[in-house]
């Protein structure tokens, strides 16, 4: 086997911002085929693997849209370390659920939840600095930064995330077939 | 609310209960009305028959038809580029101030709404708006202090200054068309002596190709129509001159009345229509009571009704229809489906409307300056007008030539002119860009103003619009990118979302929000709304911006920000809201902007 045969894995991370990890979960879902992608790549910054900050990678799936401001760190941390950005998902592509918020105002959201009901002890919106603010909207993520590719559903299936893997570890333009293209 | 269901059963029966003349209808009951009230809606759905979502869409479809009260005094000011260069969108602001209202708001007291619509066709005399469907031209300050207290003080518009509503021909340069003085009958009586067979050669020797745009041949189209089974056949003017720029056909319809009726005559001699329908566009709603003058007068002269001018089984008559405000409906099935009172949608083709038009019957839809032209064919005769023009665009053609130049107004030429011909003649110095055949046409750099004005060169549908050097190209493509937005039909998905998506980057970059990518992403959309829209309005609609994106780049490329990528707007700016709330300042509770992290990024 020549050098040239010998392909490097691919370094794959990947993250949930505004998500309920249920397209990490479908990611799961391609059940045996996780052997075989644990042999084509290995993880960086990922739930599967618990490293903290994305470093240089190949591939980066992003899941969910962009709420707050830790969001927005995340995301610019893995566009400038991944050479292809994938957005996965529903909330990623659209704003998905969580932007059901962005037709009421930032400020009654707030006070609703943390001064207005009855029963609170301590009634105040939390501002503790640890705690990312929220931005006024919630975005798709190619609002932010530039995005590669988008693999629409909620949550795509499986078969459609392999599909898409699959190709681009191969070195072919992803081109997901009519079936495996849904947006519910 | 008995009053409207009487209003309502009034103007149906006027109609005859005929749903097809549904939008005929609810301009009428609106006229009545002011607005079409839901109960005018249902009203009118129980008059015909037809199901209220029918009613709706159709009412709904139409900019000029209101399901929302407006005002007592409703002013739209037209919004071509050409008006915006004259001022309009600072004389409309000036209005509303005076008056207290809100553009695209009802004031409070019901008296006066204020708003934008496509161009009018006043290009050559413009700023120009429409008041209650009424043209005002040459709007200035003065005019609008005028206005304002006409407004105020409930003047009706019958009372007011007759000189507001003073259209000018502008006619600069007449040729073969323009310069000839016309007897009235006399084309349908030379027509008559050819005979059909032979009238049908002289057009196709004439080589007549349509004005309207596409440019098809005439002759072709005439004799599908008459070798397509059926008798009820029709013949159609389409007067929905909607193209931004383009005022021609409004000069021929007051000039020249009796030639474009005449050519429609001739139409049906060739083809054996014996009905008619001029398809009037909604702002040109004032030439109406003319036009019907002229059609009484045609047929009190025998060239209108039964037996044309004696000749037995020659029977043919015209009727008015109106827009009432929808761009697409210039395209000819579109145009069909709104004269059969449905939403303009465009049909798929084919079958074309040559074969299965107005109600399924062969149909022939000719421009109105393709319709006059065909009365010189028959009286000079077909090889006398294929001398002049070129060898593929026989004729002349009329120019509606606006903006930077001395002497806006209607040029004929024959096919051929050069661009710097046509500068020259209406006095453009210092011109640095023309927009030929309006939105949807080509936009010409200095360096081809060499180039001629064919159907093998640059088309033309009649629209010129000259802009000097002060003018930014970027801001002529966005006016024509918000035009096409707002005038898609919603009714096939990459032309309704496509235009919007193309405005949403435009918009960025105007904001001073551009990037490289979005230079990308724009190409990208221009090239998906060419090649997947169903009809020609979305695969026209980036054209200007294609255009100038090729030969004004520069005018793109100075308002980037990066050459990446960068968010719409500032993300700084979105966590203001939490700041203000948590009381936090940290610097955890700022984002810095896209441009920082872009540098470090490429550090």
């Amino acid at each position: 086997m020549s050098q040239l045969d010998k392909k490097p894995r691919l370094r794959v991370a990947t993250t949930s911002l505004a998500g309920c990890f249920g397209c990490h979960m479908s990611f799961l879902d391609i059940d045996e085929h996780l052997f075989e992608l644990a042999r084509l790549v290995e993880f960086d910054r990922s739930p599967l693997t618990d490293i903290k900050e994305c470093g240089p990678c190949d591939i980066g799936l992003i899941e969910g849209g962009v709420c707050n401001a830790e969001n927005v760190h995340v995301l610019r941390a893995f566009r400038a370390n991944c050479k292809t950005l994938v957005a996965v998902g529903a909330c990623a592509i659209n704003g998905g659920l969580p932007a059901q918020r962005n037709h009421l105002e930032l400020e009654a959201c707030l006070r609703e939840v943390y001064e207005h009901r009855e029963g609170m002890d301590a009634p105040g919106v939390p501002n503790d600095p640890e705690l990312p603010l929220l931005l006024d909207k919630v975005h798709p993520i190619h609002e932010i930064v530039r995005v590669d590719y988008f693999i629409p559903g909620c949550p795509p299936s499986g078969e459609t995330i392999w599909k898409f893997l699959s190709d681009l570890i191969a070195g072919r333009t992803p081109r997901l077939s009519h079936e495996l293209l849904r947006f519910d | 609310m008995p009053h409207i269901a009487q209003a309502a059963e009034s103007v149906i029966t006027k109609h005859g209960r005929d749903a097809t003349r549904l939008l005929q209808i609810l301009i009428d009951l609106q006229q009545a009305l002011g607005y079409l009230p839901p109960a005018g809606i249902s009203a009118v759905a129980a008059g015909l028959d037809l199901p209220r979502a029918r009613v709706e869409g159709v009412a709904g479809f139409y900019s000029f038809l209101h399901l929302e009260p407006v005002g007592e005094y409703r002013i739209l000011f037209s919004d071509n580029i050409t008006d915006r260069m004259l001022g309009s969108l600072e004389l409309r602001d000036a209005l509303c101030r005076k008056l207290w209202v809100e553009q695209g708001k009802l004031s409070e007291d019901g008296l006066i709404s204020i708003d934008v619509t496509s161009c009018t066709g006043m290009c050559d005399q413009g700023p120009a708006m429409l008041v209650n469907g009424l043209p005002i031209t040459r709007v200035d300050h003065q005019r609008i202090n005028e206005i304002a207290e006409l407004v105020r003080t409930r003047v009706p518009l019958s009372a007011w200054p007759r000189a507001f509503f003073h259209v000018d021909d502008n006619i600069r340069r007449r040729d073969a068309l323009l310069g000839q003085s016309f007897v009235s009958g006399s084309a349908i009586e030379a027509a008559i002596r050819l005979g059909r067979d032979q009238w049908i050669d002289e057009m196709r020797a004439s080589r007549l190709r349509g004005r309207g745009g596409a440019g098809f041949t005439t002759c072709v189209k005439w004799e599908a129509c008459r070798d397509a089974p059926g008798s009820d056949k029709v013949v159609v003017c389409n007067a929905d001159e909607g193209e931004p720029g383009t005022f021609k056909d409004r000069v021929l319809l007051t000039r020249c009345a009796d030639r474009v009726f005449e050519g429609m005559v001739l139409a049906a001699w060739a083809t054996g229509a014996n009905r008619g329908f001029m398809y009037l566009r909604g702002e040109y709603a004032y030439l109406r009571p003319a036009l019907e003058a002229e059609l009484a007068r045609m047929r009190a002269a025998g060239l209108l009704g039964r037996t044309i001018l004696g000749e037995a089984g020659f029977d043919f008559d015209i009727e008015i229809h109106l827009g009432a405000g929808a761009y697409v409906c210039g395209e000819e099935s579109a145009l069909i489906e709104s004269l059969e009172g449905k939403r303009g949608t465009p049909r798929i083709r084919p079958p074309f409307p040559v074969t299965h038009g107005y109600l399924g019957r062969p149909t022939v839809v000719n421009n109105v300056e393709t319709l006059t032209k065909t009365t010189l064919i028959a009286l000079g005769g077909g090889a006398a007008f294929a001398a002049t023009g070129t060898a593929q665009s026989t004729g002349t053609k009329l120019l509606s030539v606006s903006g930077d130049c001395a002497f806006p107004g209607i040029y004929e030429y024959p096919f051929g002119v050069r661009i710097d011909r046509v500068l020259e003649d209406c006095g453009a110095g210092d011109a640095h860009m023309v927009q030929v055949g309006g939105a949807s046409g080509v936009t010409i750099a200095g360096y081809e103003f060499s180039r001629s004005i064919a159907f093998e060169d640059v088309p033309s549908a009649g629209a010129f619009m000259v802009f000097d050097s002060s003018r930014d190209p970027f801001d002529v493509a966005h006016n024509f990118v918000d035009f096409f937005t707002h005038e898609s039909c919603g009714f096939c998905t990459p032309c309704r979302i496509g235009t919007s998506l193309l405005k949403g980057y435009m918009d960025k970059l105007a904001r001073g929000y551009g990037a490289k990518k979005d230079l990308a992403d724009i190409e990208w959309i221009n090239r998906l709304l060419r090649n997947t829209s169903h009809c020609g309005l979305g695969s026209t609609a980036p054209n200007p911006v294609v255009d100038t994106l090729a030969k004004f780049r520069p005018a793109y490329e100075r308002r980037l920000r990066t050459l990446d990528f960068e968010p719409a707007f500032d993300l700084d700016a979105a966590l203001a809201a939490a700041r203000r709330i948590t009381g936090r300042d940290d610097p955890a509770a700022h984002l810095d902007s896209g441009d920082k992290q872009h540098t470090e990024g490429e550090r």
